[in-house]
């Protein structure tokens, strides 16, 4: 019988294995370490907690072809100003609330999570809470009772209640304030946000 | 009834139960007799997953039932954890039942691996009863640590999370010093640094983060590092494996083959993590990197099949195992198109920014799960039933083949079915939600309310009840396949 080429013998692919694998890993290690660093709270891409303090939009930039988050002058939360250590308290009692509540389960976060109820990405920039006069109480009131509050659009489909206290409440909109403002490349695309009306 | 009678009337009708199935455990080594433990939890888990999608599939076309009891995000938490449990018992399970064939020895540790069995079995039960009856709690570091992390697909609470790793250590004690005390091969090597790997991912989901972005960033890593890389790994082991076993085709052939899958699917899945980096807050060049490597991840999956069908053709199909072979060629296909092609579909940016994070997630994640991973547990599980028969003879021709039939036949009908109409849900999300309306509440709803919407939940109801009864159909027939059968396997010659 003739002689196995080169490209189908067995120690060839082994090789080819262990190079291929070990050269793709190295490459996502290094951009692990980049992409960590350029995405951490503060930096460009992911502004610091305290961008609860300000006015937040979501607006087309002709130039760069996608929607971009706008940061803008102050705009205060609850009607206080938070420090840096505020802040992050606030926004991680929220965190740490949607992950207690299951949130994702039935949502989608950035798009991730469960297609049974809206994405929460930009919610709390959406024309659905009206005005933003009216905005912070209604969130607080709608996720403290849902059921009580629901706006299901004719389909019927209302969030329930899960137990979350003024606190939870407040740290969960301050969640959401502070993920609007995240930079995630144009997603979602052709949004228009509460301040659009004005 | 007091608790003792309780007691003894389960007594009575578990060994009523063990005289109708007429399985003889002196069949099986001490290793496969572990493998079928596994495997016994594995359809149980399986049972459940779908009973959890039933419900959470009524409720999007009945709201209101029961609303304020299981609500959506209960029902479908268990649906995917059940999951992602039944399919990772499967591997183990395959891993035990291969380790003594394969090292030619037996099991280094065999006791310790059945204590984190118990142990392992116990903690499922567990959290799964914390999910049904505490369901949620207060925005706190406790309810991450004992109820549950609300992150999904591995929302198990971090005690849990240890306790896992704990058992997967000793699996890997087993399987290592296994192989160290008896022979390694080809095969042997891959699994073990699979395994390695696959369980390391796991320990970068197990971390708390505030920052959404880096939290999703590593989440990811577990999820996609699965299923895209790891999973897909150890499931071309099993397949090796079972191809050598099933059809006698040549260990050279089938290692060399394993080396180009791992090589084609590392070098284009690792990197294809990307593809879920579009959006979540992470750098711009992961659009290209991401785009570019995801989109090459079918060409393994391509592989996958030629190997499959290549092997199974030149040995004539000839095998006295016909309901695995069968399960293996829909592996094959089901992997292909599931992971393949449903996945490619939407693996750009261009396309993934009006489809991330609607049905066209759900079409995909459907039919790649059960045609990639369900698939070849299930192909596992009737290797596993014949030798725990006795070697029995299983073929297409016997009494009531019609059983393995059908449930082949409804199971993948059901899932296909269940993945159009949510393709079909999904294109119209695309259009009417994300392009349209720009992703916002209103928006949502508009999509949700569409008829073509509706219609398609009305179906996906339909085509899972279609799947649930092939499920019940393929229990029974694992059950009873083979009891009356008297002849028995040929030997397999590798040729
Ligand atoms: C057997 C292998 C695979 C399995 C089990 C699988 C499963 C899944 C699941 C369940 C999701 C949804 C995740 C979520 O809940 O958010 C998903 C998302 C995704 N998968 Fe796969 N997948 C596989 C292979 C692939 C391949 C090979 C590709 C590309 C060629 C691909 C492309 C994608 C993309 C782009 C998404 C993101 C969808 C979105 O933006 O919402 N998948 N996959
Ligand atoms: C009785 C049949 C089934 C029914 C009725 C069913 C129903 C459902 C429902 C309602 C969801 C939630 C989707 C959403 O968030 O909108 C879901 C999610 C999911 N199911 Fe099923 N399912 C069934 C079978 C299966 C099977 C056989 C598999 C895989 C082996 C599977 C894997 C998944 C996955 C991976 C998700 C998460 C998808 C994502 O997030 O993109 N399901 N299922
Ligand atoms: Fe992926």
């Amino acid at each position: 019988m003739n002689e196995t080429p080169v490209w189908a013998s067995e120690s060839f692919w082994k090789k080819t294995a262990i190079w291929v694998t070990a050269g793709a890993f190295l490459i996502l290690v290094v951009l692990t370490f980049d992409s960590l660093s350029q995405t951490s709270a503060g930096g460009k891409r992911v502004p610091a907690y305290s961008v609860i303090n300000k006015k937040i939009d979501y607006v087309y930039d002709a130039k760069l072809h996608k929607f971009m988050p706008v940061i803008g002058e102050q705009e205060l939360l609850f009607g206080k100003e938070f420090s840096e250590t505020e802040a992050e308290q606030l926004v991680m009692l929220g965190k740490k609330t949607t992950q207690a509540k299951n949130c994702m389960n039935c949502h989608t976060l950035l798009g991730n999570g469960a297609y049974y109820a809206p994405d929460l990405t930009k919610a709390w920039l959406d024309q659905g809470w009206i005005n933003k006069e009216a905005r912070e109480k209604m969130m607080i009131e709608f996720l403290m009772h849902p059921e009580k509050n629901a706006r299901t659009f004719g389909s019927n489909r209302k969030m329930p209640n899960l137990g979350i206290t003024e606190d939870e409440a407040k740290g969960v909109v301050a969640f959401l304030k502070w993920m609007s403002s995240i930079d995630t490349n144009g997603f979602p695309h052709n949004f228009k946000t509460i301040n659009a009306e004005e | 009834m007091n608790a003792k009678e309780l007691c003894e009337k389960s007594r009575a009708s578990m060994s009523e139960f063990k005289t109708w199935v007429a399985l003889d455990v002196s069949n099986l080594s001490p290793g496969q007799q572990l493998a079928v433990k596994y495997f016994s939890v594995a359809v149980i888990l399986f049972f459940a997953q779908l009973l959890f999608g039933m419900i959470a599939a009524t409720q999007f076309i009945f709201p209101n039932f029961l609303y304020g009891w299981l609500d959506f995000s209960v029902n479908r938490m268990v649906h995917i954890n059940a999951m992602v449990v039944w399919m990772l018992y499967g591997f183990i399970g395959c891993t035990y039942w291969l380790l003594e064939e394969e090292s030619g020895t037996e099991i280094v540790g065999l006791k310790l691996g059945e204590l984190a069995f118990w142990v392992l079995t116990g903690a499922v039960t567990l959290v799964v009863l914390v999910y049904l009856l505490i369901q949620t709690g207060a925005g706190k570091d406790s309810t991450l640590w004992f109820i549950n992390e609300g992150r999904e697909y591995i929302e198990a609470p971090r005690w849990a999370d240890i306790g896992i790793v704990i058992v997967m250590l000793i699996f890997f004690y087993n399987v290592v010093a296994t192989f160290s005390k008896g022979k390694w091969s080809g095969i042997a090597g891959v699994l073990t640094l699979d395994l390695v790997a696959l369980a390391g991912m796991y320990t970068a989901g197990m971390f708390y983060m505030t920052n959404i972005t880096h939290e999703q960033f590593w989440w990811w890593w577990v999820i996609h590092l699965w299923v895209e890389a790891t999973w897909e790994v150890l499931v071309g082991v099993i397949m090796a494996w079972s191809l050598m076993k099933l059809l006698g085709v040549k260990r050279q052939i089938v290692t060399t083959w394993l080396y180009i899958e791992v090589a084609l699917m590392f070098g284009s899945g690792i990197l294809g993590l990307g593809h879920h980096y579009f959006w979540i807050g992470t750098p711009e060049y992961w659009l290209a990197i991401g785009g570019f490597f995801s989109a090459l991840e079918p060409i393994p999956l391509v592989a996958m099949v030629v190997h499959a069908m290549y092997d199974a053709g030149s040995h004539s199909f000839k095998n006295s195992n016909h309901p695995a072979v069968a399960w293996i060629i829909a592996q094959a296909f089901g992997n292909f198109f599931g992971a393949g092609v449903w996945g490619f579909m939407h693996t750009l940016p261009q396309i993934n920014l009006y489809t991330h994070g609607t049905q066209w997630s759900a079409s995909h994640g459907h039919l790649a799960f059960f045609g990639a991973y369900a698939t070849i547990n299930i192909a596992f599980f009737y290797l596993a039933i014949q030798h725990w028969r006795g070697g029995v003879w299983m073929s297409g021709g016997t009494a009531n083949a019609w059983r393995w039939k059908w449930a082949l036949g409804l199971l993948n009908a059901g899932v296909l079915g269940m993945t159009i109409a949510l393709l079909i849900a999904g294109y119209e999300q695309s259009f009417i939600e994300r392009a349209t309306e720009g992703s916002s509440w209103g928006g949502y709803f508009a999509a949700q309310n569409h008829p073509s919407f509706q219609s398609a939940m009305v179906w996906r109801w339909f085509f899972g009840l279609m799947t649930f009864s092939g499920l019940i159909l393929l229990i029974w027939d694992l059950l009873t396949i083979g009891k009356d059968e008297t002849r028995k396997v040929q030997e397999i010659i590798q040729h």
